[in-house]
């Protein structure tokens, strides 16, 4: 009765994509879910009347269009809305737009340095050229490059056959990629600061690291990796809210005849004989299947579900040295109306991008000092967008829902835990510095929801709010992620395996972690594979 | 300095718009960088006959045009550009070509030698960053002018007999790339016998001010001359006919390359005559002798393709059915009536040797059909007239 092939615990979307593959397979699959709800950090709530938020995430763009068409993710109701750019407002009341239209958004680089504007094509080109390289690595399984089994020569091979095919230039050039920070990264483009702030915002989120921390250019490709129709670098919304994609992965999994249980939370994966047999839940029940899926990230997989016993010390001691260092906040507000934004003027299309009001490295670097400090950021770097100018299903018509992406925010403050009166002042914070650039903003506000790294580990179970299951540092990807020996999502017990975004490649909602590991999985159980690969652009 | 409004306008008119606007009965348009141009006015062969016959006009404000100027000006055009800048003497136009340390072209372009320590570029792309990456070191300003500067070109075996009687005095005189700057109005404006067309023709650059009015006297006086403005597409045609080059289309811009391999030296688009190794230093210069030594991956080439049909984006096969490269451009000449194309060969094509056969597909009442036609290379432009050269230009 409670016997499966496969048993997924946590129902994020990778959890979810993983679960489809292996119904698809046909095996007989069940997703375990702590929350009353799916969906993890992908998920809309309705926690005002009339509003619906994206809680968590709140933009899509990787989610790898290749699972999305495999999975007909669109049949089970899933539709992604492209929106258009970005804005940067100044200190004085100047904006900087990065508009979608390519001639605009020169001319705009060029309002403050007519070189950068030029110097932009250059940008794109080489960050295209990194994306290239890595784009088809997403939907494999990174090498073990101390193997010498053929399966990881073979991908080795693919890889140096990659790396060579960037041409001696761009190979010298990925290696500095790779270990440089974005400001330094820019610097070698940009005079601008405006310019420059604005274009790395995307190298610190999610991440405990400033813009001028080396690593950082990395994060800024891999948000630039993104795409919506084949729009390289473009953003946008899953109508309905970020819940729409795990909706729509759980439609997959059900039509393949996978079960998910929500209410059900794991306690413990049970071991015989180094071998996976089940689970069992908080009230004590017990699911029994050879094959044990985490969605879950390390340290929460490995110290919370395991008998240490049943684990190496090596392995302990690798889950307690894995990085999170949670960063961001996120507030989610109903507005009774569309806020005004002065600098913009009117009829803006930049009113559907998603807004900034840092410009200048120095200010970020400040805000990241605070997160040092053990305090949230004073003056912060937000990510504000709102989906409703885009979306009319998530707030009744004329009223608007705005997401607010909030960075830094420590997991845990200089003073101890984070206690209401914090949250209420982190709010405070990020409210004042939107409101310093929309006067009837704050006016405006019916609801708010303020999400703190502690609410976020608390709800959705991310260890230190992190959001993408751990730092994206070089020590911490492709074949070290999460860490060496385990990158190819098997986990130490044979049967048991990892699926969230603590694995290759991270996260940032692309369902790729999800895919892999079950391309893994049916490997080892010598199925055929299904998983597809990455659609290539040469 | 542009507003912070600009987005309100994306696409611009250029100071011309409104003649050329009523003067664009088909209301065809295309985006050339910042600017609205005509493709068409009226009919694509009727323009292109204008620029072969009489005169034709076109409106190339969006041309991106960057000025250079400073006590060190001659010193820097010379170590940014593969030729030797010191042979374009005052009031003297040359085509140029610039590369990548990796001795690719960036671009191709034509600069304008107007008095001493002053030099103009115009070409496709904006240059401002690589030409500032360059400069460091020397003393150059190097400014972007296109938005202030409206420019026109004014093509075809009448098209002296219009600007004279206009009363620019002397025109005829001009050799072809001289260079003479006019009085119109109380403006300098510039007048350039240089071209698109392969013939005899003039490139006139004044402040946008005076845009309106010197269209109106052009096509005043041209009306007897048979003056017709053209688009682009007829330009393309005579531009092809003149064995032109257009970046972007028939070799890729090195600074928008994302694969290696995808873009070309001097060498590999026939244009070695541009590239001066004996200069001790210029961008690429290193890249560009290796490049001589180890041998060329590529060879551009003119072809006269057999048959009617246009080699449009056609595959290129030797006798053995081994691809061998690729149309960049191609066209059924009408002056020529030769099926004319441009386009690059690589291996294992052996010049002399080698076969070259062009896959074309084109329709016959809707459905595809594939032809194999065989091409020869031509070497000079398929459209040479003697006009082109002859000073003091003919007149009529």
């Amino acid at each position: 009765m409670n016997k499966y092939d496969a048993i997924v615990i946590g129902a994020g979307h990778n959890g979810l994509t993983n679960a489809a593959y292996l119904a698809k397979s046909g095996l007989k699959v069940l997703v375990l879910e702590k929350n009353e709800y799916i969906g993890g950090a992908a998920v809309s709530r309705e926690l005002h009347d009339g509003w619906t938020y994206s809680n968590c995430s709140y933009v899509c763009s990787l989610l790898r269009p290749e699972i999305y068409r495999d999975l007909n993710l669109q049949k089970h109701g899933l539709q992604v809305l492209a929106y258009g750019g970005s804005v940067s407002f100044t200190k004085d009341g100047d904006i900087f737009g990065a508009y979608s239209d390519q001639d605009l958004f020169r001319r705009e680089i060029g309002r403050f340095s007519k070189k950068d504007a030029d110097a932009y094509v250059r940008f794109t080109r080489d960050v295209s050229k990194q994306c290239r390289f890595i784009k088809p690595l997403l939907l494999r399984t990174p090498p073990d490059p101390t193997s010498f089994r053929p399966k990881d020569l073979e991908e080795l091979l693919y890889l140096f056959k990659r790396l060579y095919g960037l041409g001696e230039q761009t190979m010298y050039d990925t290696i500095r990629f790779y270990t440089m920070s974005a400001a330094e990264y820019l610097d070698e483009y940009f005079e601008s600061d405006v310019v420059k702030a604005a274009l790395s915002g995307s190298g610190i989120i999610g991440t405990a690291l400033g813009p001028y921390s080396p690593g950082t250019a990395y994060v800024l490709l891999h948000h630039y990796m993104g795409e919506v129709d084949g729009s390289i670098g473009s953003w946008g919304f899953a109508r309905g809210g970020m819940g729409a994609v795990s909706k729509s992965l759980a439609g997959a999994l059900q039509e393949y005849d996978g079960e998910i249980l929500t209410n059900a939370e794991v306690t413990q994966v049970q071991v015989k004989n180094g071998k996976t047999t089940g689970v069992v839940l908080a009230n004590g029940d017990e699911y029994h299947a050879k094959n044990v899926v985490s969605n879950l990230d390390v340290r929460r997989t490995y110290q919370d579900l395991f008998d240490p016993q049943d684990l190496n010390e090596k392995l302990i001691k690798q889950v307690d040295n894995y990085k999170f260092n949670g960063s961001s906040g996120k507030l989610n507000i109903a507005l009774d109306g569309l806020p005004e934004f002065p600098a913009m003027g009117k009829n803006n299309p930049l009113i559907y991008a998603d807004m900034h009001f840092i410009d200048s490295l120095e200010r970020m670097e400040r805000a990241y000092d605070d997160w040092k400090n053990g305090r949230w950021s004073q003056d912060p770097y937000c990510d504000v967008l709102l989906p409703t100018m885009t979306d009319p299903t998530m707030a009744p018509p004329g009223k608007h829902y705005m997401s607010v992406f909030v960075q830094y925010a420590p997991p845990k403050l200089a003073t101890g835990e984070w206690t209401d009166e914090d949250r209420e002042g982190f709010g405070k914070t990020v409210i004042d510095q939107i409101g310093e650039y929309s006067p009837n903003f704050k006016d405006l506000i019916v609801h708010a929801e303020i999400r703190t790294p502690q609410d976020i580990e608390d709800e959705v179970g991310l260890t230190e709010g992190n959001i993408f299951q751990g730092e994206l540092s070089m020590d911490q990807m492709f074949f070290n992620r999460p860490f060496p020996g385990y990158a190819q999502f098997r986990g130490p017990v044979k049967g048991f395996y990892m699926c969230g975004s603590s694995t290759h490649p991270g996260g940032g909602v692309m369902a790729a972690p999800g895919a892999n590991a079950a391309r893994e999985m049916l490997f080892d159980l010598k199925r055929k594979n299904i998983v597809p690969t990455a659609e290539n652009d040469d | 300095m542009l507003q912070q409004d600009h987005y309100k306008q994306s696409v611009y008119k250029t100071p011309f718009h409104e003649r050329t606007s009523a003067l664009n009965i088909l209301n065809e348009w295309a985006r050339w960088k910042d600017y609205t141009v005509a493709t068409n006015y009226f009919a694509t062969d009727l323009e292109y006959f204008a620029v072969r016959n009489t005169t034709g006009v076109i409106d190339y404000t969006p041309m991106v045009k960057q000025k250079i100027t400073g006590p060190d000006a001659a010193e820097f055009v010379n170590r940014f550009f593969t030729r030797d800048m010191n042979k374009i003497s005052i009031g003297r136009v040359g085509y140029v070509v610039w590369c990548d340390e990796q001795g690719q072209v960036l671009d191709d372009g034509t600069v304008f030698h107007i008095r001493e320590n002053e030099y103009w570029l115009l070409c496709v792309e904006r240059q401002l960053d690589n030409l500032g990456i360059a400069a460091i070191g020397f003393d150059v300003k190097i400014e972007e002018i296109t938005d202030e500067v409206a420019c026109l070109g004014v093509q075809g075996p009448t098209s002296c007999s219009i600007l004279k009687a206009m009363g620019f005095e002397g025109i005829e005189h001009l050799k072809p790339f001289d260079i003479k700057h006019y009085d119109f109005q109380g403006q300098e404006i510039m007048i350039s016998r240089t071209g698109f067309s392969g013939d005899l023709g003039y490139e006139v650059c004044m402040v946008n001010e005076v845009a309106l009015n010197f269209w109106d006297d052009l096509f005043d006086k041209g009306e007897i001359y048979g003056i017709h403005p053209f688009g682009l597409d007829a330009l393309d045609l005579v531009r092809i006919e003149a064995g032109l080059l257009v970046p972007g289309q028939d070799f890729m811009v090195a600074e928008d390359a994302i694969r290696p391999g995808s873009t070309r030296s001097p060498f590999e688009l026939g244009l070695s005559w541009l590239v001066d190794l004996s200069k001790p230093v210029f961008n690429g210069r290193q890249a560009l002798l290796e490049e001589k030594k180890r041998g060329s991956r590529y060879t551009f080439v003119k072809l006269n393709v057999n048959g009617n049909k246009p080699a449009e984006g056609s595959y290129l096969y030797n006798q053995s059915g081994k691809k061998i490269g690729n149309v960049t451009s191609a066209m059924f000449s009408p002056s020529a009536k030769a099926n004319i194309a441009f386009a690059s060969l690589h291996d294992p094509w052996k010049k002399g040797k080698d076969k070259i056969v062009a896959e074309i597909y084109y329709q016959k009442d809707l459905e595809w059909n594939k032809v194999m036609e065989e091409a020869t290379i031509v070497t000079k432009p398929f459209f040479d007239p003697d006009r082109k050269r002859t000073t003091p230009a003919e007149l009529y």
